[in-house]
């Protein structure tokens, strides 16, 4: 175990953890100012109170996304610093460009949202969460195309053993990036999704326990409330499960030619094989699927991980390119799986609830399995997004920059093995207490649910009596 | 201006804008449960930064964004240099941003005073270290590391009182004056000595006659220091925080005037700066989203421009 291994160990642990609440803000962040817009238009009570009580499960994730994103952008300076001078020129510039374009409309609006209620006018309000949300995903794009640049850097030459950036318009549209950000953005629309469904499953099933027979009317409203963003949340993911498959699909084209051995160590292909099968587990062949995924001509050559292996030799010397094959080769499946789980839930939910035409009787309710399985099914687009991570960084390797630098030579030189084992041993342990807390402050919202609707609704209710002075912040969003 | 001494100027820029802005962030962070009685007054201090302290970071975000993509061997350098002291600062800015964000969101007293633990510590941190870090930058000794952290830390400690006393009214706002006059006890001694000894560590001109406006910088920071102290007795809260607003900004002029052209030992910073070509498209693109962002930045403070009241029913 030596300074490389431990700093690895951190960035990927700091990352995946930074992931679990990144897509929840760009996907929520959109679905809250849609439920605001909704309100806006229709003027209709409850969409005010679904936003302010999704508004509120946004912000508390927000916060965690916001404060582990900071690690992010200095530990490429603090463990990586000899991979920072060579692709600094490069890199930095989206790095930058996130900051001044995306993360200042993000964290100013986000400001005015929160605390503008009552100051700003109505629509002047509604536009604060659309900056903010733009902001959120503006920056996506940015460190995806950052990010994108690693595995297929384009638009620059290397002078004195340094990259220098010969093509700015060229990196933002790099092809890699054209696929990963609407790949990654979609998938995040799909984790948010599949949140949604799982707290409006959790309140139908409890709002059914309460008033099996559904005969009191305000129980009859009550669950009305919640088929609105459970209908959009099913939109939302099908919408975007669409979106996530056509750009895994250009995604994994660009692989065979941008980065072949990440392509063999997701399908285990040894050898260079001329119409490839695809083997969902192994033993299971499908015969030239993979050749025609990779390239749609069914009899291509595709490239095996021990012929890339022995052409790497020659071209780069000696050395292991292999990534972690049977990490690569897991998390792809893992990826798929859980990802159109998550979707395929979608569609049956839309289906299933499917509004009735030219029929009196009141629309077709949720069964009662599905909003269980859509409590249940929380975690897999998470697992999902994570696995994908997993596949692309861990795929990648042993490069920080694919045929460019080599991640054992990335890392900071002057920092000891102690430095990194201090930091990485804080941030886990910081990591999980807030995870932890994180977890158990989600559960007690979702479980309190909306503001009730009468006779004022719209104050804090008082939980203890210091809180009577809540009125001082005139939203209960803060 | 050739473009590598303009981005130097960008990211003292940068850095000044966030120093003035987080500083107070930090002093309010420090100062909430010496100012506040009771819940309500507890709000209506942290209510003062609720707002606009997410945008006051980013400031810092985008200094080592810019850092990073124009003096990249700067960036790492500084970083993997200062990496225990950078690990703390992170995580002082982790547990406040939390404390604040979720103070209002617990249902729990119990669980309030964690936040609120959060918040001080998290504001510590960061104003203790970011002064020692760069003082130790500068004179390279344990010393000047202390006596720095003493004095950022002091500073952003009077600048939120001034910045409470601006933004609140009633027993809050005596108490923040209050607060003001007696941290300027130890903020005005620290500063003297903090500033005074910039100008000669300025690596440009070891004879410090030969550097009459790194002078200029560090007296004018001391005279507005006092300034702002002389205008809080006075009850001129808005002028007194533009002083002490302007001797932080001036103090970072300082600090980055006697970083150039050498911001790490060994290092200059034509040494360790990207290619015309970057510079020229991160100057366009600064060039022409700067004046939106310090606008729309400018409005939200006009926005929530009035004075808070501690309201108890």
């Amino acid at each position: 175990m030596d300074a490389l291994d431990l700093a690895r160990w951190q960035f990927g642990v700091t990352t995946v953890y930074h992931f679990l609440f990144v897509p929840l803000t760009i996907g929520l962040g959109v679905f809250v100012a849609g439920l605001q817009t909704a309100w806006h238009r229709t003027g209709k009570e409850h969409y005010l109170r679904l936003t302010k009580f999704f508004g509120k499960l946004f912000l508390i994730n927000f916060a965690m996304g916001v404060v582990t994103g900071i690690v992010q952008e200095f530990q490429f300076g603090m463990n990586w610093s000899d991979y920072s001078i060579f692709v600094g020129d490069v890199f930095g510039a989206p790095l930058a460009l996130e900051a001044l374009l995306a993360f200042f409309l993000e964290s100013t609006f986000l400001g005015l949202w929160i605390f503008g209620w009552d100051k700003l006018p109505k629509r002047i309000h509604l536009a604060t969460i659309w900056a903010a949300v733009i902001g959120s995903n503006l920056s996506a794009y940015f460190i995806l195309a950052a990010n994108a640049w690693m595995k297929h850097p384009v638009g620059y030459e290397v002078v004195d053993g340094k990259a220098r950036m010969t093509d700015l318009w060229a990196v933002l549209t790099n092809s890699a990036a054209l696929a990963q950000v609407p790949h990654v953005v979609g998938a995040a629309f799909v984790v948010a999704g599949g949140f949604v469904l799982a707290v409006c499953g959790y309140h139908v099933l409890r709002e059914r326990r309460a008033d099996p027979d559904r005969t009191t009317p305000v129980r009859r409203g009550a669950t009305d409330m919640w088929r609105t963003p459970m209908r959009a949340a099913l939109v939302m993911t099908a919408i975007a499960g669409v979106v996530v498959a056509g750009s895994g699909d250009m995604s994994a084209k660009l692989l065979y030619e941008q980065q072949p051995m990440k392509l063999a160590a997701a399908e285990g292909l040894r050898h260079d094989t001329a119409g490839a099968p695809f083997s969902p587990v192994p033993g299971v062949e499908v015969p030239m699927l993979l050749s025609f995924l990779s390239t749609n001509d069914p009899n291509a050559v595709v490239q095996g991980t021990e012929d890339l292996q022995a052409r790497f030799e020659k071209e780069f010397g000696p050395g292991d390119y292999r990534p972690n094959l049977p990490v690569v080769f897991w998390s792809f499946r893992v990826m798929i799986t859980f990802g159109m789980a998550t979707v395929a839930l979608s569609v049956l939910g839309l289906w299933l609830t499917r509004k009735r035409r030219r029929d009196p009787r009141p629309p077709r309710e949720l069964p009662a399995w599905l909003a269980r399985a859509c409590v249940l099914a929380l975690p897999l687009p998470t697992i999902a997004m994570i696995s994908g991570w997993l596949l692309s960084e861990i795929g990648r390797q042993p490069w920080t920059v694919q045929g460019e630098l080599l991640t054992a030579a990335s890392v900071s030189p002057g920092v000891s093995l102690t430095e990194v084992a201090v930091s990485l041993a804080v941030f886990t342990a910081l990591y999980g207490a807030l995870a932890l807390a994180e977890a158990v402050l989600i559960v007690r919202h979702v479980k309190t649910g909306p503001e009730p609707a009468a006779p004022r609704p719209l104050t804090p209710p008082s939980r203890d009596d210091e809180d009577s002075a809540a009125r001082l912040q005139p939203t209960l969003m803060y | 201006m050739e473009l590598t001494t303009f981005w130097f100027a960008v990211i003292a820029f940068l850095w000044t804008g966030y120093f003035v802005l987080e500083g107070f962030d930090f002093g309010v962070g420090l100062l909430a449960p010496a100012l506040s009685r009771n819940e309500a007054e507890r709000k209506q201090v942290l209510g003062t930064i609720g707002p606009v302290w997410d945008g006051n970071e980013v400031w810092l975000i985008t200094a080592v964004g810019a850092m990073f993509a124009a003096f990249p061997a700067w960036y790492a350098g500084l970083l993997s240099e200062f990496y225990l002291p950078v690990t703390l600062v992170l995580v002082g800015l982790i547990v406040r941003g939390i404390g604040l964000e979720w103070r209002g969101k617990v249902h729990h007293s119990s669980d309030r005073a964690w936040c609120d633990l959060g918040i001080l510590v998290g504001s510590a941190l960061p104003a203790f270290l970011w002064g020692a870090v760069f003082a130790d930058l500068l004179h390279d000794s344990a010393i000047a590391a202390l006596v720095g952290g003493v004095f950022s830390l002091s500073l952003c400690v009077l600048h939120g009182a001034v910045f409470v006393a601006l933004k609140t009214s009633g027993p809050v706002r005596a108490r923040a004056r209050r607060t003001a006059m007696v941290t300027s006890a130890v903020a005005l001694p620290a500063a003297v000595v903090a500033l005074s000894n910039i100008p000669a560590a300025g690596t440009a001109v070891a004879d410090w006659a030969a550097a009459p406006w790194l002078w200029a910088c560090a007296l004018t920071a001391m005279a507005a220091l006092a300034a702002g102290i002389a205008l809080t007795w006075r009850g001129r809260d808005g002028w007194a925080f533009t002083a002490t607003a302007s001797s932080i900004a001036l103090g970072s002029v300082a600090l980055f005037g006697a970083l150039w052209p050498a911001p790490l030992p060994g290092l200059t910073v034509a040494e360790a700066a990207s290619g015309p070509y970057t510079l020229g498209m991160l100057t366009w693109i600064g060039l022409i989203a700067l004046p939106f962002v310090l606008g729309y930045q400018a409005w939200s403070y006009w926005v929530f421009r009035k004075r808070l009241v501690a309201e108890v029913s």
